[in-house]
């Protein structure tokens, strides 16, 4: 099968962040860290392809370094989002409809109750800004969405006669679920996280934009537009290229996210929001 | 239906008394006590000692629990201690600013996306469908503070048809209060009416493969009469659960377009009290967007019901 | 003048050619069942009529219905001809029905869609038609939801709705082959009723020929996109010219060839006083759990190489009492005793290795993502030194060998292989421990014909090399008769009836068993009708 429109446009612009994110640690225009007061608010040039902000620093460099941040933040939130949630999800498959089905289902919905920024920001508030406490209060959030995920894929499986021939074999529940039932939502798994980890980008600029992100000298796309803001009215660019930034890297995981899932199955069912 | 209404009300209940306990606890493991999270870290001891009995730390954590609940119950949320004010008046000028703006922008969000979605659906694969589909991708990518920005950039800075910031009040008559909120409706709105678009269009489509459509063709329904009268109450379910969502999403999200601008509503109010470190203010301000969130999906719950005679008959 | 005529009708899908020249005729109150394997095409037939195809398909030929070119209309006529003119049923009732409009609703839709009236007439007119398919009103009010129907009864509202406005052809799309025995004689007959009351004609999918044998005037017998063989149906009966017709009519009489059981073994599987209660969804808030008892007592013997059948229909506690003989669920009273250890969720792995199952769908019988090799070893979890290395790819090829496959597919993922050759490999995965009692769960309800009967005789086979005794579970007698020596019936969770297969066939006791034999379309026996013409045909 050919690989789509989709998952070779998304995945070039995936390729396209991760490789500015990964060529940042070694090399980047412009050290971000000098401050260049004279050449402050440049609009893009030749030697400042994305102009230079307030204090004169490259904006191109800092968009690659932001670059770092946003993919740290998200992915890391993906991760604990699977690391706890997948395993909850085929916990509850497995017993489903017992006690313990029920206590972990009626705590993820209790998850979903709250709103998911309110809470990301009383975190921030109470445990103090910064990258790791902005991961933390993303990552919550997305447990219970593979909780469900997982628990979803996983209870019309519980129903095949593969399985039922498994447990005529002997074979205990959680060995069942490692050997058939995880192998079975892997593609499921595969489709939502990279939504998630667009969802996660999308949710650690918002949370940098209102100070609780990544602090400084960290750049970060959130801060990077916040800063902006009281400049947009002469120095639009400066607003406009962090926003294309956010903007090509959810796009480019939501596109091979869609792809992903023609291509590996297309009756999967995504969460978004 | 009584039953299942009585049902789905027990279980909101329940909600409730579990997300009152979870946000009290979560205020209760903050570094210290609260009274001295909430003053810094220069504060006084007799300062300290004076705000801990302000806030009847000395009793026990359920006699507290118990009091603050008993006391929202009633509709007294405490007193602000950095504003000096009931923290009920101040919840009650603000969210005349965050209500309206929410509904405002849900409904915007779905008057763009069931045109939108639906138109989509039937078209599958053609031209219009691709063009909308590429739409909300890009939509769906937009973080909507930003594409406020931008907003502002276009419509007040340079155009100057709208101001680029505050809400001039209610008593101000409702077109101009109105107009003030267009444009943080409209980029809270624009981003979930994409999503909203593309569950509309893939539920639609999703029906359009049940066996019960076939049927209606063959009874001698069009296409389009088929899609109407048996498809799109069947895909409302899902679009549903979406839309329910997205209000709670609404609410909070408008914390952050609320900084865009300036608007004195409760996302500012919360976020302005966890700088201040005014505990009482943001555990009430949460409990009462958590409640509004487990209102609305009570209320969806209901909505599924009136839509699915299934669950009707079911306890 | 025929009511349909299907002219030289071919049929492509991209580059997948699914009709190939079909031609066929249907005239008023005639019944012609189009008859033939998954993949023959009829279904798609019936679609081709309708004109509902799937927009990629291109079609070539004629559908003339009366004097009209069904081809070549347009859209608009088409939709007012579909449920006027051409009324059509479908196979499955459980989904046909839109879920969320009341019965009456649906069914005077068809109704207004084509005659301008008053909404107060309409429902009338489909009060009628409800009572007509045997909803009467006083118990089954316009108001009601498919949901609080039973299969056969939404497939009567499906049917009321098709004949709503008395059209001139009824088409039938496997009307009958989700509902049970009894619940198909009665929608046949119905079906029969209408024909004849509104002079209709019906074009009847199926794949029974019991059923075609029964209803249709007419017989059309496709395969792979193609009519082999179409005729009268006593004529066809008894002279069939094409090969694969012949062929097909021998595979659903097929009698396995079953090796005579030794008497007088101990009982291998002893199921005393058996009780399985499933809690129910409480109806009121805080009233205490109700529960479901799905088997109620049950008790009987399996002896050493005895070969049992069990039939009931679907909600009788067949598949219940399969799990809890599999030790997969507990039993609320009575016991199950597997070579003398008793069978329950706990009980030790290495008790579980004589007792061995076939599942019915050989779709779902495999994890998709495991090779054949991989599949077959897993009841070797049972065992507490499997064999590793040479000695497993030994018994893999030994056991692949028994099922009639070679060695070299254990290599090959599931996807590969056809249904048959599935079930096969679902056997090899039940053989492989070398049990001595094997459940046959529905093993082969989801066959076609021509495989069912191999299938049946591998099991024979088998049974015979290996002294192997099995239960047999299915719906369908026909399957059972063959290759059991005793017969279980059960009904409601109760075993009404048991006793030697042939004893109970030919001298069922209980109402329930003549029921069921009853209900049960039968073929009629071909040499005896052939016979019967060619004395008809000769001189006086």
């Amino acid at each position: 099968m050919m690989l789509s429109r989709n998952i070779l446009f998304g995945g070039v612009l995936c390729l396209l962040v991760i490789t500015a994110a990964l060529i940042s640690f070694l090399w980047t225009p412009f050290d971000i860290t000098q401050m260049d007061i004279p050449n402050k608010l440049q609009k893009p040039s030749a030697a400042h392809w994305f102009g230079t902000d307030h204090f004169g620093r490259d904006i191109f460099s800092m968009i690659m370094v932001g670059a770092r941040t946003s993919l740290a933040v998200a992915l890391v939130a993906v991760g604990i989002g699977m690391g706890l949630g997948v395993p909850l999800g085929l916990w509850a498959a497995a017993n489903s409809g017992s006690w313990l089905d029920e206590l972990i289902m009626r705590g993820n919905d209790l998850i979903f109750a709250f709103p998911s920024l309110v809470i990301a920001i009383l975190i921030t508030a109470i445990l103090g800004p910064g990258a790791v406490n902005a991961i933390l209060a993303i990552g919550i959030f997305n447990i219970p969405v593979f909780a469900r995920l997982t628990r979803a894929g996983a209870l019309p499986l519980w129903q095949r006669d593969f399985i039922l021939a498994a447990r005529v074999a002997g074979k205990s529940h959680a060995r069942i679920s490692a050997e058939h039932i995880l192998p079975n939502v892997a593609n499921l798994l595969i489709v939502q996280g990279t939504i998630q980890f667009s969802l996660g980008i999308l949710a650690e600029a918002g949370l940098s934009y209102v100070g609780l992100g990544a602090q400084p000298p960290t750049p970060s796309w959130g801060r990077m537009l916040a800063d902006a803001q009281t400049m947009v009215a002469f120095a639009p660019h400066l607003a406009l290229i962090p926003g294309l930034a956010i903007i090509t890297s959810v796009l480019g995981l939501n596109l091979l996210g869609d792809g992903l899932r023609d291509y590996l199955d297309p009756k999967i069912r995504v969460m978004r929001s | 239906m009584l039953r299942y209404t009585l049902k789905r009300a027990l279980s909101l209940g329940l909600s409730l008394v579990v997300a009152s306990l979870v946000i009290f606890f979560v205020i209760e493991v903050v570094p210290g006590d609260p009274a001295s999270f909430m003053l810094g870290l220069n504060a006084q001891p007799d300062t300290i000692a004076a705000l801990r009995s302000e806030l009847g730390l000395d009793a026990s954590k359920l006699e507290r629990y118990l009091a603050w609940v008993g006391g929202m119950v009633q509709g007294d949320f405490g007193t602000s201690y950095t504003y000096r004010t009931p923290v009920t008046e101040m919840i009650g000028d603000r969210i005349w600013v965050s209500l309206p703006l929410a509904l405002y922008a849900l409904t915007l969000s779905t008057l763009i996306a069931f045109p939108a979605g639906i138109y989509a659906a039937s078209r599958r694969g053609k031209p219009g469908d691709m063009a909308v589909m590429g739409a909300t991708q890009l939509g769906v990518a937009v973080p909507n503070f930003w594409f406020a920005m931008m907003l502002v950039l276009i419509f007040a800075i340079n155009l100057r048809w709208f101001s680029a910031g505050g809400f001039v009040g209610w008593e101000k008559g409702i077109p101009a209060a109105i107009k003030s909120l267009t444009l943080p409706a409209i980029a809270l709105a624009l981003p979930q009416s994409a999503i909203l678009a593309r569950v509309m269009r893939s539920a639609l489509l999703d029906v359009l493969g049940e066996d019960f459509m076939r049927t209606a063709r063959a009874k001698g329904l069009t296409r389009r009469q088929a899609l109407m009268r048996h498809g799109l109450r069947n895909a409302l379910i899902p679009v549903l659960t979406i839309i329910g969502m997205q209000f709670s999403f609404l609410l909070a999200g408008a914390i952050i377009i609320e900084q865009v601008f300036f608007l004195p509503g409760l996302g500012r109010l919360i976020f302005q009290s966890i700088s201040a470190r005014d505990l009482i203010v943001v555990e009430s301000v949460v409990m009462l967007l958590v409640f509004l969130v487990i209102l609305v999906t009570f209320l969806v719950d209901l909505a599924y019901a009136a839509v699915d005679p299934r669950l009707r008959s079911r306890t | 003048m025929s009511l349909l005529s299907v002219q030289n009708l071919s049929l492509s899908i991209g580059p997948l050619s699914i009709l190939k020249d079909v031609t066929f005729s249907i005239a008023p109150g005639e019944i012609v069942a189009v008859t033939g394997e998954s993949g023959s095409g009829k279904s798609m037939t019936a679609l081709a009529v309708m004109q509902l195809l799937p927009d990629s398909a291109r079609t070539s030929g004629h559908i003339m219905l009366g004097d009209e070119e069904l081809t070549a209309q347009s859209e608009k006529a088409l939709c007012a001809m579909r449920g006027n003119c051409v009324g059509m049923v479908f196979q499955e009732p459980m989904t046909a029905l839109n879920p969320l409009h009341p019965i009456g609703q649906q069914v005077a839709e068809t109704i207004r869609m084509h005659a301008v009236m008053p909404k107060a007439e309409a429902e009338a007119q489909a009060a009628a038609m409800l009572t007509r398919v045997g909803l009467p009103q006083d118990r089954f009010p316009l108001s009601r939801y498919p949901h609080e129907l039973s299969g056969g009864q939404r497939q009567r509202v499906v049917i009321a709705m098709a004949i709503a406005r008395r059209p001139r052809l009824l088409i039938a799309d496997e009307p009958t082959t989700a509902l049970d025995v009894t619940t198909q004689a009665k929608i046949l007959d119905l079906l029969k009723d209408l024909v004849e009351e509104f002079d209709m004609g019906l074009l009847m999918i199926t794949h029974d020929l019991a059923v075609v044998a029964d209803m249709a005037d007419r017989i059309v017998v496709m395969r792979k996109g193609e009519v082999v063989e179409q005729g009268d149906t006593k004529h066809l009966l008894a002279h069939m010219q094409h090969p694969y017709t012949k062929a097909l009519f021998a595979a659903s009489q097929h009698q396995v060839d079953l090796p005579n059981a030794e008497d007088g073994h101990a009982a291998i599987l002893s199921v005393q006083n058996a009780v399985r209660d499933y809690a129910l969804p409480r109806t009121k808030l805080f009233a205490p759990r109700t529960f479901h008892r799905a088997v109620k007592g049950i008790s009987f013997d399996i002896h050493q190489g005895e070969r049992v059948g069990l039939v009931g229909e679907s909600g009788c506690g067949k598949s219940t009492l399969t799990r809890a003989i599999l030790g997969l669920e507990p039993l609320q009273d009575g016991s199950i005793t597997a070579f003398g250890t008793p069978v329950a969720p706990d009980m030790p792995a290495q008790a579980r290795i004589k007792t061995q199952v076939v599942f019915q769908d050989p779709y779902s019988s495999f994890n998709p993502r495991h090779k054949v090799g991989r599949i077959l070893t897993e009841p070797f979890h049972l065992v507490d030194t499997p064999p590793t290395g040479a000695a497993l790819t030994q018994i893999i090829g030994e056991v692949l060998t028994d099922v009639g496959l070679q060695p070299s597919e254990a290599q090959k993922y599931i996807h590969e292989f056809s249904g048959g050759q599935r079930q096969r490999i679902a056997i090899a995965r039940a053989l492989i421990t070398k049990p001595e009692l094997i459940i046959f769960d529905e093993a082969v309800s989801a066959l076609d014909v021509s495989i069912r009967a191999q299938i049946l005789d591998l099991i024979a086979e088998l049974s015979r090399r290996h002294n192997l005794a099995y239960l047999f579970i299915s719906h369908d007698l026909s399957v059972v008769r063959s290759v059991t020596d005793r017969l279980l019936v059960m009904q409601n969770g109760e075993i009404v009836e048991q006793g030697e297969t042939q004893t109970v066939f030919t001298t069922p006791q209980h109402p329930y068993t003549q029921t069921l034999i009853n209900a049960a379309p039968v073929l009629p026996d071909l040499t005896a009708l052939r016979d019967k013409t060619e004395t008809a045909h000769a001189p006086a």
